[in-house]
């Protein structure tokens, strides 16, 4: 026998099923009067620095159909690429910038809209700089545990030709799933769960 | 969102690699829906970079009086919500057994019949008029928590034709990385339906299914009010940092 390590097990996932909206975008789903206002729906507010930008997303199916009961949440850094949180160990984070949002699929549309800044560049591990990117969480009936991605901006090419983690991936028509161009007021990413077009998720 | 818990001093190294055999698989036919919405794809490994090491904290400014207490959070003054009434309290950890403070959870369920409060929910039982069904606290100094409810009844869905879910309640955790974030339910110690159900099952090792069964707690009853369930919540566990060449300058 050999000394025990005696760590614990992580606490298996479990869908967060249809009504995910009960508890985590309750006014989303018409519950008032409990939360003031739904967390995560403001990232931003009048002293923000940076670029301002919409984000606008859908989660696809396997057979294409937009997922009108998905939560997503987005993390990033700020416009000058520092989280806010209190493991970012580099400086403070723009205190008028949250870095968190969250938003639930319109029920009609499947369409969501982040209002945020355009991050700066972090670095990877060894000091490389990775190019901008917004790290995404997606969960919804259906999904068993939450898939994580990220997206990457259309319009930074030089940084994305640079940048570790895409450069990790095999298959390299599959990078292009991780790039969201502008149209318009917004970036648009468009979210594959499965499929010839699936978007590449990370064990992080 | 501000710090609180300064104390201790943040981590910062990268979270133990997650065990995807003790977490259910994306695909698992027997739970339909997951048919379609599982990639098919294999995930791509990355060894966590500072996008996934940090994560919000959320302050306790957060929470209103009555965010723990879904008996009256909903209900008109001097009303309650109809059910079993019960504490939920517990722990949330990390995969080295330290408490997780300043933890947010967030918790969502139906009514005592069964029935949620949500526009495409059909289910023929009725509403509670002072039942909401969200609510949410923050983690103490060692990671404990509690919060007031009432049970949750069972339901029918439509997976087989005579599916039913077992009393659960929905919880979503953040951790102190967006890593860790997690979203997992509850079940209620002695329930049949828990060992019936085809999203409880998956999870492929019954082990871990009895990690989610809340445990009737008599000791934490309040005599001739409400009784009690422990329910622990594990989060990754975080590597050490101390032979890492790092250079976040720390």
């Amino acid at each position: 026998m050999v000394q025990a390590l005696n760590r614990l097990k992580e606490s298996p996932s479990q869908t967060a099923g249809p009504y995910v909206h009960i508890g985590l975008t309750p006014n989303f789903a018409e519950i008032t009067g409990v939360y003031d206002r739904d967390l995560g729906d403001a990232m931003v507010n009048a002293g923000t620095k940076g670029e301002r930008i919409g984000v606008r997303v859908r989660v696809l199916d396997g057979t294409g159909t937009p997922l009108r009961d998905a939560l997503v949440e987005i993390w990033q850094a700020d416009h000058a690429g520092l989280y806010n949180s209190p493991s970012e160990r580099r400086g403070t984070a723009d205190p008028n910038f949250t870095g968190w949002g969250r938003k639930a699929t319109d029920m009609e549309t499947g369409e969501c809209l982040f209002e945020t800044v355009k991050p700066g560049r972090v670095p990877f591990k060894d000091g490389r700089l990775m190019a901008p990117h917004i790290t995404f969480w997606i969960v919804a009936r259906g999904i068993n545990l939450g898939l994580h991605t990220r997206m990457y901006f259309a319009d930074e090419e030089a940084a994305n030709g640079e940048d570790p983690v895409l450069a990790r991936i095999e298959h390299r028509q599959r990078v292009a799933t991780l790039v969201a161009a502008r149209k318009g007021d917004a970036y648009v990413f468009d979210i594959n769960l499965q499929g010839e077009r699936e978007t590449v998720f990370f064990d992080i | 969102m501000s710090v609180e818990h300064t104390d201790r001093r943040p981590e910062t190294g990268a979270f133990f690699q997650r065990d995807r055999g003790w977490h259910p698989p994306a695909l698992t036919p027997a739970y339909k829906t997951s048919v379609l919405r599982s990639p098919q794809k294999a995930l791509l490994s990355l060894d966590n970079t500072l996008s996934e090491i940090t994560g919000p904290v959320f302050g306790h400014d957060l929470l209103g009086p009555l965010d723990d207490d879904l008996i009256h959070n909903f209900a008109k003054p001097g009303e309650s919500a109809i059910g079993e009434r019960i504490i939920v309290y517990g722990r949330v950890l990390d995969e080295r057994g330290k408490g997780v403070p300043g933890a947010l959870l967030e918790f969502w369920q139906a009514n005592a019949g069964g029935r949620y409060r949500h526009r495409k929910e059909g289910y023929l039982a009725a509403l509670d008029p002072n039942f909401g069904g969200c609510g949410r606290t923050i983690a103490d100094q060692d990671g404990g928590y509690a919060f007031r409810t009432i049970k949750p009844g069972p339901y029918p869905w439509p997976n087989g034709v005579n599916d039913w879910r077992p009393a659960h309640i929905h919880f979503s955790v953040f951790g102190h990385g967006f890593a860790q974030r997690l979203i997992t339910q509850m079940y209620f110690e002695g329930d049949p339906l828990i060992w019936l159900c085809p999203i409880v099952k998956t999870i492929p090792d019954r082990a871990a299914v009895e990690t989610l069964i809340a445990a009737l707690d008599m000791q934490a009853t309040i005599p001739m009010d409400a009784r009690a369930y422990k329910f622990d919540i594990v989060l990754r566990g975080r590597r050490s940092t101390m032979f890492e060449n790092r250079l976040e300058g720390n």
